[in-house]
């Protein structure tokens, strides 16, 4: 069985659809990605999986039970972290952990030992009695997600748990991920980070409400990307890309860092267009290689061509 | 219901409270300042004070002296009796707020030119009212004794004619402030309790936490319950203080029982919160709330409720919006306990009343309680 069933599920506020009949099943114990940019309807799906919107149309199984129809049984086995910090920054550590403990009815004693696992994945020890609002970024969602999964739940939606977190700290999150899912824990993620969408085992795309693309990393590369990939390293970006795009053979161009990826249609022909192109315009080209492509790489194609644009 | 659920939430409201900087001025500082400003506040305009009549003379003269009483727009003849004694029932039972007692022999004594003694006794518990009405009953009596003299000899100055004694029971000293300041506590009471409750719940919607509770297992009542709670325990720590600043500040003892008196707070504050909290679920903004709360719970309770203009100077149609009104009951029991010393035996109505209301509220707010966020 599948830890998440979706079909056919949507949500309009008033006239405008903000998630638009999307269908999708998470396995069990599995790490599951949910990307898509700013206001695609991430948030607005985890709420209707969560039991906290209603749904417009369509339905969903959580841990085997429906959400429109049995949302009681939903929340007794899932955690939930909301992309907006949403513990008690008036209460201290230690007292939004017992209260969010004792609410979802653990004991007392299994309580103790619940605590200190949280302080300890939180990196809180010694910091039980601070006001929660002074933690920093890094820290408050670390503890949010403790307090999340506090009382073990078998399904866990964690909605951009990295957002405002520095890179060293991300990386620890993910560890945590990682355990969670080797403990058999079903995580569905979203993330603004698309190198993070590497550690999922599958992925969905979404866009303006509807999936554009779904798979494992490997096969979202393998399939969508049918062209070579040429990184260009040149003297001044943001003309040069401007000059490539123009030009027909250019399937697809943007900017990584300092570099210019270019899909086209042939290895070789787009080479020597590239570098002609450029050197026609005066710029200087300090090399070209063909790369592997990385998510990003498929994803900026697949919201550029191949995504329906709602 | 689960208790240890319910319990974690009633833990947690208090360490909210104790971490809350604005709630120690609310409670203590508050109640004091509003009680001293208001307790003091001025009298008000009274019309149609229902009086019982015991004419003992039966004259045309008495009858005279009655109509220049019921013409007045001022008063109105609910009862008449024949009997000094049976006057008591009626005001004790609030049937009347004023007595006219007219003694034998008034006629001829008033054409012999003889001074007649009228007794007006008034309910002294509706303080505001009381002080009105005996102003406007001297003026009335002092008017007709006039006229009936000049009729008959042409000039008063020289003669006697009919004096009046005003005694009002209740409160002797016929201070308003007396009336007024039992009536104040209980506005108090409803301001605070109405505004802190009327944020609690849409608060947690407005910062996000409530989109954490309500993946919990929680439910709708454990949530009004638990919010319930911490702020009955609230309301009762700010009508203590208002209590001792009543009776030391003031020095307006309590002569009913306490306990009786806090038993009507408590069914009090069950509407009162109630209400607080069904604004709050309805509510989507803290500011929302905020209006809602006002215009619609404080507004209603201190403008229809006999706070500030007696209920029987009111429209028709606005005494019977008043019958819906819980703090009406409350006021009238508040000032009863404590100004009459009254018991359960003649409040039992207006305790009914409240606790029906309490419940039915708190109901609606449950039921009205929306677990989705959309
Ligand atoms: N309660 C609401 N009423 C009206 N529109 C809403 C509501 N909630 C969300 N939306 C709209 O629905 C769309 C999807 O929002 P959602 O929060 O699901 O996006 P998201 O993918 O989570 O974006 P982000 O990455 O910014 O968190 C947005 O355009 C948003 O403005
Ligand atoms: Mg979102």
């Amino acid at each position: 069985m599948n830890a998440i069933e979706v079909r056919g599920l949507t949500k309009r506020f008033g006239q405008f659809t903000a998630v638009d009949h999307i269908d999708f099943d998470v396995k069990q114990g599995e790490i599951f990605g949910f990307l898509g940019a700013n206001g695609a309807g991430k948030s607005t799906t985890i709420r209707m999986l969560c039991g906290l919107l209603s749904s417009t149309e369509g339905t969903a199984r959580v841990g085997g039970f429906d959400i429109n129809t049995d949302p009681h049984s939903v929340k007794q086995s899932i955690g939930y972290m909301s992309q907006k910090f949403s513990l008690y920054e008036d209460l201290t550590v230690e007292e939004n952990i017992d209260f969010f403990g004792r609410v979802y009815g653990i004991t007392e004693s299994a309580l103790k030992e619940r605590k200190a696992w949280v302080l300890d994945i939180a990196n809180l020890h010694g910091r039980e009695k601070s006001i929660t609002g002074t933690l920093s970024g890094g820290w408050k969602q670390r503890l949010a997600l403790g307090c999340a999964v506090l009382h073990r739940p078998r399904i866990v939606f964690l909605d951009e748990p990295t957002s405002g977190v520095d890179p060293v700290m991300r990386r620890k999150f993910w560890e945590l991920i990682n355990e969670l899912s080797a403990d058999g824990v079903t995580v569905l993620v979203t993330t603004h980070f698309l190198e993070e969408a590497e550690y999922c085992n599958d992925i969905i795309l979404i866009n303006a409400g509807k999936i554009i693309a779904s798979g494992s990393p490997k096969e979202l590369k393998r399939d969508h990307i049918k062209h070579p990939i040429l990184e260009v390293h040149c003297s001044d970006v943001v003309r040069a890309m401007e000059r490539i795009e123009e030009e027909p053979w250019a399937v697809e161009t943007s900017i990584f860092g300092t570099t210019i990826h270019v899909n086209v249609e042939n290895e070789q022909q787009g080479r020597d267009a590239i570098t002609s192109l450029l050197h026609r315009n005066g710029i200087t080209v300090n090399g070209i290689e063909r790369i592997t492509p990385s998510l990003e790489d498929v994803f900026i194609y697949l919201l550029e061509h191949g995504g329906g644009k709602g | 219901m689960n208790m240890l659920r319910l319990q974690a939430l009633v833990r947690k409201e208090f360490q909210q409270f104790i971490k809350d900087k604005r709630l120690l001025p609310i409670i203590f500082v508050l109640p004091i300042l509003q009680l001293t400003f208001l307790g003091f506040a001025a009298s008000l305009d009274v019309k149609n004070i229902v009086f019982v009549l015991a004419d003992m003379d039966k004259s045309s003269e008495s009858r005279e002296f009655i109509r220049s009483f019921t013409n007045s727009g001022y008063f109105t003849m609910g009862y008449t009796t024949e009997d000094y004694n049976t006057v008591r029932t009626y005001l004790d039972n609030s049937q009347a707020t004023m007595a006219v007692i007219i003694p034998p022999q008034f006629g001829a004594k008033v054409l012999r030119r003889e001074s007649v003694d009228v007794q007006v006794i008034f309910d002294g518990s509706e303080g505001n009212s009381t002080a009105i009405a005996s102003g406007y009953a001297m003026q009335i009596i002092n008017r007709y004794s006039q006229e009936v003299l000049t009729e008959i000899v042409g000039d008063v100055r020289r003669l006697g004619g009919v004096t009046t004694e005003t005694r009002a029971w209740y409160n002797p000293t016929l201070v308003s402030r007396v009336f007024m300041v039992p009536g104040v506590l209980v506005l108090i009471l409803l301001i605070t309790t109405t505004n802190l409750t009327a944020m609690a719940i849409v608060k947690e919607k407005e910062i996000g936490t409530l989109e954490q509770l309500l993946v919990t297992p929680l439910r709708p009542i454990e949530l009004i319950v638990g919010k319930l709670i911490p702020f009955t325990i609230i309301g009762l720590i700010i009508v203590t203080v208002a209590l001792l600043v009543m009776v030391f500040g003031f020095g307006i003892p309590v002569r009913g029982s306490l306990l009786l008196l806090y038993a009507f707070n408590g069914a009090f504050l069950m509407t009162s919160l109630g209400l607080g909290l069904f604004v709050s679920t309805i509510s989507k903004t803290q500011q929302q709330a905020m209006m809602v709360g006002m215009f619609f719970v404080m507004m209603p309770m201190m403008y229809i409720s006999g706070f500030v203009f007696p209920v029987e100077n009111m429209p028709v149609a606005l005494q019977w919006v008043s019958h819906a009104i819980p703090m009406k009951y409350y006021l009238v029991a508040i000032r009863s306990i404590i100004l009459k010393g009254a018991g359960l035996s003649e409040l039992w109505f207006e305790g009914v009343m409240l606790v029906v209301m309490g419940i039915a509220v708190l109901a609606a707010s449950v039921l009205r309680f929306r677990e989705k966020i959309d």
